[in-house]
């Protein structure tokens, strides 16, 4: 009796953590023009590379220090989120709409459905996810647009797999087969039996996509192949911040952390929602 | 004679390998009256049942001989006609209440699902049904249990309630596919008794698989014994107890437990029971023209 609970708790703990760290992170974002101290494309060669507030140098209300133009890193950081959480959103649910309505129905169907499927699938996985997606942006041209696209049509097979294989072990179970007995289509049992079941998979996978999204977004970013190059994102930053690491290790660090916290929580907080949303687990 | 509940003719299946899992076999069930179908494991108990539910596996064929519900060959019908047919005049209890019942739902939903969608009932009116019925399988606190999901309740909860889930829509047949297997011993028996009440106030058919002649003794009132997917002796239940005319069926009685001699209980069926029957299924499939 003690185990499930410790568990639970732990899960819990896991789950307001990140759940807190996005809530956070996305009011700021959203409420950006209210919250960040500065204007993030405000130049001034005068406050060029300001330390962070704790250290020498510093200046009041440039909390993270500036970057090499001068522009507040903090604002910049808050600004940059709004890229990263609109991305985030968009790319990971149509990838995990297209992704998991295909793999829902070649796991429960089974047969040619699942042949034709499984076959694109392996041709898609074939090419490895940045060049991939590089090479989408090319195509389509930079844009906050295109960077979803090219995100959705890299990352659903992600969504197909997983959905494939958990549609076909419920597939298996007897209570599909009772649902048959009972008199239902092999569509209304999908929705209604099988789609609770692997809900939760989804939950997981959608919040980890988000997280995916991000990194990728900032790949992008930093490769200049996202959005256009004055509007700050956090890849852009984590670029501009490689070329005066000595001078500035603050200009890559943060947005580094920054990153690191939001992708972290996407995965902890789907994890979590799973163990809540699986009524075997709660 | 009234039209039976279940009239299965000459029905034989085969595996993707052609071999035979089901020989021929014919048996009906009357209205009301509950018709076991006894044999070892492997013998194509649960094939049959499958046959008539319309759950086969994709591997099993069927081909030769009909299935016929309340005087309806299932075999005419288009698939969702059939579906619905059987929705609406069948029901399963089956083997083991873990994996029948969906995880991730509600007991309520699930037992009325079948009444609203399939009989089109008005959703309170189902909601009462299932609460008499789960009132009639002794469950003391409905409400609380149709709120539940299945991992709340007890594995001999789960099979009341898919007792009350079978007789809830008043089907006029029931396959009962071993109900009480999966339980413990002393809940075999309150499930056993509480299937035969049940039946008795519904006057529902069954056919009821089993590989336990006691279980076959208390419960019904005809047999089949099947042995490697052949009917080898038909009887009503009293007379086969008494005079069984196939060795295999005196073997099978030899091989019950017995409480006053638990040893005898492990004897195996004869030797030459066993080369019997092999030469009696090599010469029906020696007859047999596939189809
Ligand atoms: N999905 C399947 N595909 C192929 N063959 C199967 C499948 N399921 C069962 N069989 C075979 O069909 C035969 C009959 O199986 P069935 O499940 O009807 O036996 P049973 O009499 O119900 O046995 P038990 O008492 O163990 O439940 C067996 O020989 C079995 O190996
Ligand atoms: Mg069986």
């Amino acid at each position: 009796m003690a185990e499930p609970r410790a568990v639970t708790r732990r899960g819990d703990a896991r789950l307001w953590l990140a759940g807190g760290w996005l809530l956070l992170a996305l009011l700021a974002a959203i409420f950006a023009p209210l919250i960040a101290p500065q204007d993030p494309l405000a130049q001034d060669l005068m406050f060029e590379r300001l330390p962070p507030f704790w250290m020498q140098g510093s200046e009041p209300g440039f909390w993270l220090g500036t970057d090499s133009l001068g522009r507040d890193l903090l604002s910049r950081l808050i600004y940059g989120g709004r890229v990263a959480f609109i991305v985030a959103f968009a790319a990971a649910s149509a990838a995990c709409l297209v992704g998991s309505a295909l793999g829902l129905i070649a796991g429960y169907f089974g047969g040619w459905p699942d042949r034709i499927v499984s076959r694109i699938v392996d041709v898609w996985m074939a090419f490895p996810p940045v060049l991939f997606a590089i090479l989408l942006v090319a195509v389509f041209g930079t844009g906050l647009t295109s960077v979803i696209i090219a995100i959705a049509i890299i990352d659903w097979t992600r969504f197909c797999r997983v959905i494939r294989a958990e549609a076909m072990s419920q597939a298996r179970m007897d209570y599909v087969e009772n649902a048959r007995i009972a008199g239902f289509g092999r569509i209304g049992i999908m929705l209604r039996e099988v789609l609770p079941n692997v809900a939760p998979a989804i939950v997981a996978l959608l919040s980890l996509e988000m997280g995916i999204a991000v990194i990728v977004e900032a790949i992008l970013s930093f490769v200049n192949l996202s959005i256009s190059t004055d509007d700050p994102t956090w890849g852009g930053i984590i670029a501009e911040g490689r070329l005066s690491i000595h001078q500035a290790w603050w200009i890559l660090v943060f947005p580094l952390i920054t990153l690191f916290l939001t992708v972290l929580s996407f995965s902890q907080f789907g994890e979590g929602l799973k163990n809540r949303f699986d009524p075997v687990m709660r | 004679m009234s039209v039976p509940c279940l009239a299965i003719s000459n029905l034989s299946a085969t595996l993707a390998n052609g071999v035979r899992v089901l020989r021929s076999v014919s048996l009906a069930v009357e209205p009301g009256v509950v018709t076991a179908l006894v044999g070892e494991s492997g013998a194509g108990k649960s094939m049959i049942g499958k046959a008539v539910l319309g759950v086969l596996p994709p591997s099993v064929r069927i081909v030769e001989g009909n299935i016929a519900l309340e005087g309806i060959d299932l075999g005419e019908l288009k698939p969702k006609a059939r579906r619905v047919l059987v929705g609406e005049r069948a029901a399963l209890i089956p083997q083991d209440p873990l994996t029948a019942l969906n995880p991730s739902r509600r007991i309520g939903p699930q037992m009325t699902d079948r009444l609203v969608h399939i009989l089109g009932w008005a959703g309170d009116k189902a909601d009462r049904r299932v609460r008499q019925l789960l009132d009639e399988v002794q469950i003391r606190d409905p409400d609380r249990v149709m709120q539940s999901y299945p991992h709340e309740l007890s594995g001999g909860m789960r099979q009341r309630v898919l007792i009350a889930a079978a007789f809830a829509a008043e089907p006029r047949l029931i396959v009962a596919d071993e109900p009480t297997t999966a339980l413990d011993v002393t809940v075999q028996k309150q499930i056993l008794r509480l299937i035969a009440e049940l039946q008795k106030e519904h006057g529902t058919a069954i056919l009821f698989v089993t590989h336990d002649l006691g279980v076959v003794a208390k419960i019904s009132q005809n047999v089949s014994v099947l042995y490697a997917g052949k009917v080898v002796e038909q009887a009503d239940t009293p007379s086969l107890f008494e005079n069984p005319q196939h060795a295999y069926t005196r073997a099978l009685m030899a091989a019950t437990p017995r409480y006053t001699d638990p040893l005898a209980s492990l004897k195996p069926v004869d030797e030459t029971v066993l080369a019997g029957l092999a030469s009696e299924i090599a010469a029906a499939d020696r007859d047999w023209v596939a189809p």
